[in-house]
């Protein structure tokens, strides 16, 4: 197939052109562009703080900034990756675009809800955008009271009204696809046919609903504390900060959740694929998406085993979890199990994914420790708990983001990009990263807290290898930024399905056409049916053709 | 082997040793897995690697009893370091009855130590060997942590109530005292150092430098100059309850409830009088919100806690 | 290939699908807002555990009159809303403007005693912040029950606010005769809303203003 048949064809990025046909789309595939677009540069801004942090961490005197600008950055860049990154990427953008597809529907149940959660995202996006360029928020992105409502002299209200906006964005997503999950499957395609990333995505969406609000009335309390001085969380007037922290931790344990599901579907897809065989315990792994949701409500105690919380409320919710580990555990053997047996191939997302799986294995291990108490009193609140965190929200997340990314972008865009410099930028990746955050747990556990902007001299060997490590990160993560644009018109056309692989998107031609399904896909098979030829389940009524 | 890095803080208390047991324990278990799935993944990935075009492996649904078996081993395994964790965790937050009590005062972004016999200290804290020391402590503004890594302990400390923390040092030295839960802009810089010191130098220090009148001298000059004992006076009287004894008993309330007399029961009596009021008696007590410093609580408190003795004392003549 | 009915949007196989799909988000979205409301119960649950007598005594500051009448309202505005839903459902367009707009006139009345209640409690300094004014040894957890008492009305209020904003649209698209028994989903759909910000009130109320009479 040459190029100029494919811009012949008429698809959803070609059916009409200008800004306005792109700032008021409908089509859940070109919002997921515009999320696409948003969230990778939150994503650079968030990168950005961090480069600074871990530029001034270099030396234990505090020379490259002042404390309280550390303080800021540190602050935003928590809020910035975590509100406007990790939470939206995975369901804002692939979820979108492929959570319709995948089950055979023509598009999500809420189009126009889908549309205005996009500018909902932007507007809190502004509002936290200001708050930064006003002068920034140095309240670490857990707002901890009283220093959050009454003692910080920073743009926190600004910043709280940021992310409360952008909570309903979360909300507007994950009830859209939990109501297309439910109503807008195609015939034939039941509950356990489906792709394990709907599973995930749909065990995500319940955390998405449930959880959010809590945090943005939470939020809301904090922001009308320091404005009218109420007192809900002030001791000075009777209120309690530690009821702060459960409300707060109550929805932010939860969000991690959020924040790892996703990946978790996304690489189901990509180690069937790439291994040319169906998910090992494909029911098991399903529940245990579920699992991880609901048990996932239920721990937020254990952010406050040093808290004040009582000793028996810090034993139960150590139990708890451990428990919540449990299903994580099953999924990473499953996968393993995936590949036994298999036809592995190598290409990039492959590469993502079985990065994904060590690195959440180490990061999900590294949790335990924080889960046991004894540990925790020592750990909390060290550099051992921001490298567990980041081993599941960067080895784990953005790894299965980075995975999903490539692996779709064929059927995105039309074209391929260049396998090479992927599998290179997946390697780089994968270096950078152990070298920047290993470091961190035997920082943390020889005692060097958190949000530290000086330090004690004995830490200086593990930062400087820490810092070294993030400089080898950030070329990595440039280099798909580059050859991912570079392929938008220098890439090889893609056919229908370059990868071989299973599922209803890859029945449609690259890119789709804008109602994704030219007929209403008749399922007859369960998903992941790589034992089969492609042409025995197209659900088309004709020959596949690429 | 010198890395130019320590890989372990210095073990100087009597918890330390057992907290790093259970570390090794979870780090072995995290090796072996993180090592088995690593090596699982790369033997899969080499040996089947895919040789040609149109290989199409043969389906495996799953298996029920390898589900079963990796799910019980996880569980056995976590359910140890449960078990095992809450056991420390208790000690950790149960004091031996004869420790050392010392009151601290937390605020942006310094540390403030009274021991017992009235010694004040800034961002340090001498502490003897083979000793419980219990720490009393408390903010005056926001929530810091008093984190000492050498002890393996940490504690948050809580504007508006007390948090304690214990340890028992095993050996003389200095060790790093860390504020541990972000507070603002010098949190990095509201560290202190231990000083722990062989008992007879611990009882040199003590008698050392500026001699003040004891927590308990001063807690009762402040309770004569407040007019406590107009109320509270020996015995009690119709308008307040007697406070001998008080410490650690129970103390019933109106309405029936109960609630056990601790520092933070008394701290409360004292600031906001009106919300637990004994049973029999009438809330009259006038608040000394802003009359009384933190440490100026505390030392009423030790006051009011060394009451039992002289009640005693009082009765037996 | 379903046959597409005008009001059916065009990603739906029937109309019945893109009735149950709606019917589903609707109680999602109210699923959300069960969350969002119980973060301020839980709040107030906590302080009024650690605080009841204080709670107690602040309770009898509120008007028990002006608020039992404003339950009755709001009551009568869900029967009135129902009323509308069954109207639209069976064809009858005159009935149903005419409930829409008594549901509307009903919960514009409540605003109209609601803020009457904060005029008042303005008067009588018992707005947190640096006007407030209680009984000194109680001041303090009052000054918290009065937050919760703004912040959880307030928010009530607002939802109150939204409500009547959508009904005010549902009475434009009624009188152009938009909806019919074939299609009445908007009418339903706002029903359950209001039956939801209604029932939020039914909690709100014995938890504020009766908290005192049983002491």
């Amino acid at each position: 197939m040459n190029v100029s048949e494919v811009e012949r064809r008429e698809h959803y990025l070609n059916v009409n052109y200008g800004i306005r046909s792109w700032l008021l789309t409908t089509d859940h595939k070109r919002i997921a562009w515009l999320y696409l677009l948003s969230v990778t540069l939150f994503f650079f801004i968030g990168g950005f703080f961090a480069t600074l942090i871990r530029l001034e961490l270099l030396t234990p005197q505090g020379d490259l900034v002042q404390a309280e600008t550390y303080n800021k950055l540190f602050t935003m860049h928590g809020v910035t990756m975590i509100f406007f990154f990790l939470i939206p990427s995975i369901p804002a953008v692939l979820g979108n675009f492929l959570v319709p597809m995948m089950i055979g529907a023509r598009d999500l149940a809420f189009p126009r809800l889908n549309l205005a959660s996009w500018y909902i995202f932007i507007l809190g996006g502004a509002f936290t955008v200001m708050a930064a360029a006003a002068g920034g928020v140095d309240t670490g992105w857990t707002f901890y009271t009283p220093y959050s409502s009454i003692y910080s002299n920073t743009h926190v209200v600004l910043t709280v009204v940021g992310i409360f906006v952008t909570g309903f964005s979360s909300i507007l997503t994950g009830l859209n696809f939990i109501v297309t999950i439910h109503k807008m499957r195609a015939p034939g395609m039941t509950w356990f046919r489906l792709p394990l990333f709907i599973w995930a995505h749909y065990a995500t969406s319940i955390i998405f609903v449930l959880g959010t609000p809590v945090i943005a009335i939470t939020l809301v309390l904090v922001a009308l504390e320091r404005i009218f001085r109420l007192g809900i969380f002030d001791p000075a007037l009777g209120g309690d900060p530690v009821l702060f922290q459960h409300l707060f931790w109550f929805y932010s344990h939860p969000a991690v959740y959020i924040m790892v599901l996703p990946a978790m579907g996304v690489v189901s897809e990509l180690i069937a694929c790439f291994s040319r065989k169906r998910v090992f315990g494909y029911s098991v792994v399903a529940f245990a998406s579920l699992g991880i949701a609901v048990i996932g409500f239920l721990v937020w105690g254990h952010h406050m085993f040093v808290s004040g919380q009582s000793v028996h409320a810090g034993m139960i919710f150590s139990l708890l979890s451990f428990l919540v580990a449990i299903p994580s555990a099953i999924k990473v053997f499953n996968w393993t199990a995936t590949l036994y047996k298999g036809s592995i191939s190598y290409d990039a997302p492959m590469l993502y994914a079985l990065g994904f799986i060590g690195l959440f294995t180490i990061g999900g291990l590294t949790g335990l420790f924080l889960a046991t108490l004894g540990i925790d009193v020592h750990v909390h609140d060290t550099y051992f708990v921001i490298a567990h965190f980041h081993y599941i929200m960067v080895g784990g997340s953005v790894m299965g983001y980075l995975g999903g990314i490539h692996f779709w972008w064929p059927k995105m865009t039309g074209r391929r990009y260049p396998e090479g410099w992927a599998r290179l930028a997946a390697l780089i990746i994968f270096i950078g990263f152990n070298l920047t955050f290993f470091p961190q747990f035997v920082l943390g556990y020889i005692g060097m807290p958190r949000r530290y902007h000086v330090y004690p001299p004995e830490f200086q060997v593990l930062n400087v290898m820490s810092t070294a490590g993030a400089s080898i990160l950030a070329v990595g993560y440039l280099l798909p930024l580059t050859y991912l644009i570079w392929s938008l018109r220098y890439g090889t056309v893609a056919g229908r399905n370059p990868w071989g692989a299973r599922g209803l998107e890859w029945e449609t031609p690259s890119p789709p056409p804008t109602e994704n399904f030219e007929r209403t896909p008749i399922v007859t098979e369960g998903a992941y049916a790589y034992e089969k030829a492609p042409e025995e389940i197209s659900t088309l009524g004709r020959p596949a053709h690429v | 082997m010198n890395l130019g890095f320590p890989l372990f803080p210095e073990q100087a208390s009597t918890m330390a040793a057992r907290v790093d047991a259970l570390f090794y324990f979870l780090v072995a278990v995290t090796v072996f897995f993180a090592a088995l799935i690593f090596f699982m993944i790369v033997v899969f990935a080499v040996k089947y690697r895919r040789r040609s075009e149109d290989e199409r492996p043969r389906p495996i649904e799953g298996n029920f009893w390898l589900e079963i078996l990796w799910s019980a081993i996880p569980l056995g395994l976590t359910m140890v370091m449960f078990v095992w964790g809450a056991i420390i965790y208790f000690d950790i937050y149960n004091p031996p009855n004869d420790a050392l009590e010392i009151s601290i005062v937390g605020r942006q972004w310094m540390w403030k130590a009274q021991h017992a016999e009235g010694q004040r200290e800034i961002n340090e804290l001498h502490v003897p060997v083979g000793q419980a020391v219990k720490l009393t402590m408390t903010s005056e503004d926001v929530i810091h942590d008093v984190f000492l890594p050498a002890f393996r302990v940490k504690q948050d400390v809580l504007p508006g109530r007390y948090t304690t923390l214990w340890f028992q040092a095993t050996k003389a030295g200095e060790y790093p005292l860390f504020c541990s839960q972000y507070c603002g802009t010098q949190h990095s810089g509201m560290v202190g150092r231990v000083v722990v010191l062989e008992p007879a130098e611990f009882e040199k220090w003590l008698s050392g430098g500026a001699t003040g009148l004891s927590m308990i001298d001063q807690g009762a000059s402040l309770f004569k100059r407040f007019g406590c004992e107009t109320c509270h006076g020996a015995g009690g009287t119709s308008q307040g309850p007697s406070l001998a004894g008080l410490f650690g008993k129970t103390v019933k309330l109106q309405g029936g409830t109960t609630v056990t007399a601790d520092e933070n029961y008394i701290r409360e009596s004292i600031l906001d009088p009106r919300a637990k009021i004994v049973a029999g008696y009438q809330p009259i007590m006038p608040t000394f919100k802003g009359l009384v410093s933190e440490e100026g609580l505390l030392q009423l408190i030790a006051y009011i806690k060394s009451l039992e003795g002289a009640e005693r004392k009082a009765a037996q003549k | 290939m379903s046959k597409v009915e005008p009001f059916q949007a065009h990603h739906f196989d029937d109309v019945e699908q893109q009735h149950e799909a709606s019917w589903l988000g609707m109680w999602v979205f109210l699923a959300t807002e069960v969350m969002f409301f119980g973060g301020m119960f839980a709040g107030y649950f906590v302080y009024r555990h650690w605080y009841l007598q204080a709670f107690a005594a602040a309770s009898n500051h509120l008007d028990v009159l002006l608020g039992g009448i404003n339950t009755a309202v709001l009551i009568c505005s869900s029967f009135t809303v129902a009323l509308a839903v069954h109207s639209a459902e069976t064809d009858r367009r005159k009935p149903l403007i005419a409930f829409l707009l008594l549901t509307i006139v009903l919960g514009l009345a409540f605003l109209g005693i609601k803020f009457y209640e904060y005029h008042t409690k303005f008067e009588e300094h018992l707005v947190p912040g640096s006007s407030f004014s209680f009984e000194a040894s109680l001041a303090r957890p009052a000054e918290i029950f009065f937050s919760f008492y703004f912040a959880m009305t307030g928010m009530h209020a607002l939802h109150m606010i939204i409500g009547i904003g959508l009904m005010t649209a549902l009475l434009f698209q009624a009188r152009r005769g938009r909806f019919s028994s074939f299609y009445y989903t908007p009418v339903e759909l706002t029903g359950l809303y209001w039956h939801f910000v209604d029932i939020v009130w039914i909690f709100l109320f014995p938890l504020l203003y009766l908290l005192g009479r049983h002491l």
